[in-house]
């Protein structure tokens, strides 16, 4: 699972799409996007038919700027989840995007549930939008998990490579530290300053291996982008989106879950308490 | 260590003395607590003793003092009432196997470092709970202070009948004389004592604190008599009780009850108080530390704790940290736990010596400590203090005394949180911010550029303050920090209060808390709370709208000498928290400013506080302050003696001017820096001070602060001062 052997950026996109009222802005953000990443675009549409609707849709792509990265339209019956998981599994999709508005609570739970699961099984990297938008809102600031996990690598190579596709200005890598790693409890005077001090040791630790990662990167997708790297103390996975949501990044990127193990499963609550919240954007990267 | 054991052995004297004044208040206290609480008296003090040297020795806090605590008397008190049915001194046995239990389990808690725990109850509910231990204090001890009978009465209706009791007081006196009345007589002085102690200024007075000047009075009246040859007025059930040979007879626990519901409810409530008396006495008393040291709640618990498994095995009470008396201890120079290790030695060597005399103390003059004690718990302010924080919050308060004062504390302090609860509910109309957030992990606090920010999202009220304390308790006091309330949809008073604290703490140490994303708050609609800032009360009447005659009279004084006059509150108190005169004084606010318009001249009122609870005393002073335009060594004048301890305690030395025998009569110099202080004192500033009336100065080196008196000034003076400053201040500008 070494950073080598995974290959930056997309080929094929796929967006599951529903006719909600904001399916304009999300075909015109994701026609943008396979745009950006120079990839093909396939739309896929769970439900039955209808010729009205395929007019209705296809008179939305005609009016997007990028209409021609749509390589085609499908229609398939069946349960959200499934459908996608198997189209996924059996495609050359590598990117599958999820529309979710962040403020709807009932579709975005139902979102939430599906991606969550979607998450788990497909074997491909996920997109969550939460702010579709007709005008491109540019992607300024994606903060990326540095978490120290086999994966890491793959979701900060991601991250740059997005990072230059996307003109971005700046990437914040976060080492999130659960407080257990701390193993001092601030009590009194004496305690705190061992507790600093550890910190700043830990902190010191996660930087390097951080920089370690970042130096495997190609020059190229890291020019033109300023660099910041950031310790939390805090619960993982909560602290990640909240941070995210205090710098007001556009753009979080996380790596996937693996799909089976009980490690997985620990890691997996910190993808949810980040769907729980969703604060921005959010990029979910497996390791091919 | 070297070195720390030379500081520890240097400051001993200090300690010792600190300790010994606090024993003649212990000695009262203890043995009035255990009185009100239905023990034998000698039960306080014994848990004073047992309790200073098990924490002395063992607790994690530096300069509180440990006893019998006055949230316990009327869980005591109903105790052993109820357990004893009839029979007291059965009860008390009872009793003390229910303290017993409840020192295990606070000793648990310190294990589980739930220290935290105070952390949980919103703050006007818990103030609410203390309020209606005072007012159940006023009531079961004011009718012992006059000397009167009553038999079994609650609280609500002791409380009604208080003008009924001083009526029958006094048609006794005029009816029966003298005589018959002198216990109720005793009783009103030693309470008159009390209430105008803090008002007498006089060094020798000061010198003996209230409490035992009462012990003295009751003890000399008896000799009086006795050398009169006459008998003494009192009768001998009104007199202390004081078993023959004290350690002689000790009573043991009984623990026959354990299996009763009502003694485990009692358990609970010992153990309840016990910690949130505790708890927030030593959050109060590191406010007060000079030395602005943090505590270990933890292992102060601990400590608390097995003082309080040992106090009971000997027939003493729960074993709390109590704020009155480490308010004293603090003001007396207390730098560690020695001080607390003394107040219980001497204790012990005074009822070993003296246990005749306290033979000789009315019960009366105990009563009236007691009143005092309640009444301080209760006074009328509090409940306008709430009431200014906001409606709501008067409302969760009187819930909770209401409820205490007619039921229990437990069933009191539960209402309380519940009417939080549902006024939360209410203000926000959502019970779902509550419910989806309050588990989840909310602060998120990181550190960067050298600066902490905290943020805080969803909610911030007692429910989950504990998080945001987690975060902030980890950064070290020094630091700048940023708390950032913008992604939370309300915030509490509970919350705001505890950040307030933090944000007096870390300005004593050189840090500073910020705290942003508030102001939207208070005017977005969806966001109801800064509850505090939308409606309370004090919003009927801001100061500039009900100038008093001496505001008006400012007013003029400033158009005529071209000031500006600002009279509303100004809590911009930066520049007086450098002052070494406010390091162990809390600053309220200032107002009635002063300002000069072409200089950095200001004259304002000031209100501050200091000691806590019922030792606290609000001040206002007159001061005026001037920024210098150049950097002066730090050095402070004073009539000799008034404040030298606290200048000494921030390391000032005392300077003496040479060829100036009148100036160093008259004044008390003290600086950091000698060479320098004297350097700046030319000789026409000293025949200048010396010719003027008497203004305490102080420099921190950047600016000057004088003032003439810890009180108020009136215009003219106000006047007379101003003048003083700004002769004072052209002298030391000529001279640069």
């Amino acid at each position: 699972m070494d950073i080598k052997k995974t290959k930056e950026g997309f080929n094929t996109i796929l967006f599951g799409f529903a006719f909600s009222p904001t399916l304009n802005q999300n075909i015109t953000e994701v026609t943008r996007l396979a745009h950006y990443f120079d990839a093909e675009l396939v739309l896929l549409h769970v439900g039955a038919y209808n010729e009205q609707k395929e007019g209705e849709i296809n008179r939305i792509i005609q009016k997007t700027e990028h209409a021609n990265r749509v390589k085609e339209v499908l229609w398939k019956d069946g349960d959200p989840y499934t459908t996608i998981k198997n189209f996924v599994n059996h495609s050359d999709v590598d990117l599958l995007v999820l529309g979710a508005q962040q403020h709807e609570t009932l579709y975005r739970f139902y979102i939430g549930s599906v991606a969550r699961k979607l998450t788990r099984h497909v074997n491909c990297s996920v997109l969550l939008l939460i702010n579709p938008s007709i005008e491109r809102k540019p992607c300024q600031h994606i903060v990326v998990n540095g978490l120290d996990h086999e994966n890491t690598s793959t979701a900060i190579s991601q991250a740059f490579f997005a990072g230059h596709k996307l003109q971005s200005k700046q990437i914040t890598i976060v080492e999130e530290i659960q407080n257990s790693e701390l193993k001092i409890s601030v009590e009194d005077d004496f305690s705190l300053k061992k507790a600093v001090k550890k910190e700043s040791e830990i902190t010191e630790r996660e930087d390097k291996r951080v920089h370690q990662i970042i130096e495997e990167i190609p020059e190229k997708l890291k020019k033109d982008i300023q660099l910041k790297t950031q310790s939390i103390f805090g619960k993982r996975g909560y602290s990640l989106g909240h941070y995210a949501e205090v710098v007001r990044a556009d753009l979080l990127v996380i790596n996937a879950p693996k799909s089976s193990g009980l490690f997985s499963r620990i890691f997996t609550r910190d993808v949810e308490f980040i769907l729980s919240d969703l604060p921005t954007d959010l990029l979910i990267v497996r390791a091919s | 260590m070297q070195r720390n054991q030379t500081l520890f052995l240097k400051d001993l004297p200090k300690n010792m003395f600190s300790g010994f004044v606090v024993s003649l208040i212990a000695l009262p206290l203890g043995l009035g607590l255990a009185l009100a609480s239905g023990a034998p008296p000698i039960a306080g003090v014994l848990t004073a003793i047992v309790g200073g040297i098990v924490v002395s020795i063992l607790g994690g806090s530096h300069v509180t003092i440990s006893g019998p605590g006055n949230g316990l008397v009327i869980v005591v008190l109903g105790a052993i009432t109820t357990l004893g049915n009839g029979d007291n001194y059965q009860g008390y046995l009872y009793t003390l196997a229910a303290i017993l239990i409840s020192g295990v389990i606070v000793m648990t808690l310190g294990f589980l470092k739930m220290g935290r725990l105070s952390d949980f109850f919103p703050s006007s509910a818990i103030q609410g709970m203390l309020a209606a231990i005072g007012l159940g204090i006023l009531a079961k001890q004011f009718h012992v202070m006059l000397g009167l009978e009553r038999g079994k009465a609650s609280i609500a209706e002791l409380l009604l009948s208080i003008p009924e009791m001083i009526y029958e007081f006094g048609t006794r006196l005029f009816s029966m004389g003298f005589g018959a009345s002198f216990a109720g007589i005793i009783g009103i002085i030693s309470f008159c004592i009390m209430l105008f102690y803090p008002k007498i200024r006089n060094r020798y007075v000061q010198l003996i604190p209230a409490p035992m000047w009462i012990l003295l009075i009751s003890i000399g009246s008896t000799y009086y008599y006795q050398f009169t040859g006459q008998r003494y007025p009192i009768k001998e059930s009104l007199m202390i009780n004081v078993p023959e040979s004290i350690f002689a007879q000790l009573p043991f626990p009984d623990f026959s009850l354990i299996t009763d519901g009502a003694f485990w409810s009692f358990v609970i409530s010992l153990t309840l108080i016990a910690s949130i008396e505790s708890l927030l006495s030593i959050k109060a008393v590191d406010k007060l530390d000079p030395q602005s040291r943090r505590s270990n709640v933890n292992k102060d618990l601990k400590a608390l704790g097995l003082g309080t498994i040992l106090s009971a095995l000997i027939g003493g009470l729960n074993v709390v940290t109590v704020i009155a008396r480490s308010s004293v201890n603090v003001n007396n120079n207390a730098s560690n736990r020695s001080a607390n290790f003394f107040h219980a030695f001497f204790l012990l060597l005074f009822i070993l010596l003296f246990q005749q005399q306290l033979e000789r103390v009315s019960l009366t003059a105990l009563a009236a400590i007691l009143v005092y004690t309640g009444y301080k718990l209760a006074t009328p302010s509090k409940f306008f203090k709430i009431a200014e924080i906001g409606k709501e919050q008067l409302l969760i308060f009187v819930v909770t005394v209401l409820v205490t004062v007619v039921s229990n504390l437990i069933n009191g302090i539960v209402m309380g949180i519940l009417t939080t609860i549902v006024i939360h509910l209410f203000l926000n109309k959502s019970i779902g911010v509550f419910l989806r957030n309050v588990l989840k992990p909310n602060v998120l606090g990181f550190k960067e550029e050298g600066q902490y920010v905290v943020s805080v999202k969803h909610f911030c009220s007692f429910l989950n303050f504990y998080q945001l304390k987690n975060k902030i308790d980890r950064i070290p006091e020094s630091s700048n920090v940023i708390i950032d309330l913008s992604m939370c949809q309300f915030v509490d008073n509970t919350a705001m209060e505890g950040i307030e604290g933090y944000i007096e703490v870390f300005s004593k140490k050189g840090g500073e808390i910020e705290v942003v994303g508030l102001d939207k708050h208070g005017t977005k609609s969806e966001h109801p709370l800064a509850i505090r800032k939308l409606i309370p009360f004090s919003s009927i009447g801001p100061i500039e709208n009900y100038l008093t005659r001496r505001q008006t009279q400012l007013q003029t004084t400033a158009s005529e000498h071209n000031w500006d006059y600002r009279p509303n509150k100004n809590n911009d108190l930066k520049k007086l928290k450098t002052f070494i005169y406010f390091k162990t004084k809390n600053i309220n606010y200032k107002y009635n400013q002063l300002f000069h318009k072409d200089n950095d001249i200001s004259i304002f009122d000031v209100e501050y506080s200091e000691g806590e609870f019922i030792a606290k005393e609000t001040i206002k002073t007159t001061m005026f302050h001037v920024k210098l335009p150049f950097s002066a060594p730090i050095f402070t004048i004073d009539k000799e003696g008034l404040l030298e301890k606290l200048y000494h305690i921030a390391g000032f030395k005392d300077i003496q001017i040479e060829n100036h025998r009148t100036f160093n009569k008259r004044f008390y110099l003290s600086g950091k820096n000698e060479k320098s202080t004297k350097m700046f004192l030319s000789d026409e500033l000293v025949l200048f001070l010396e010719s003027q009336p008497y203004y305490h100065i102080e420099c921190n080196g950047k600016a000057l602060l004088i003032f003439k008196k810890e009180r108020l000034l009136g215009v003219s003076e106000i006047k007379a001062m101003s003048y003083f400053g700004e002769q004072l201040l052209k002298l030391i500008e000529d001279k640069q």
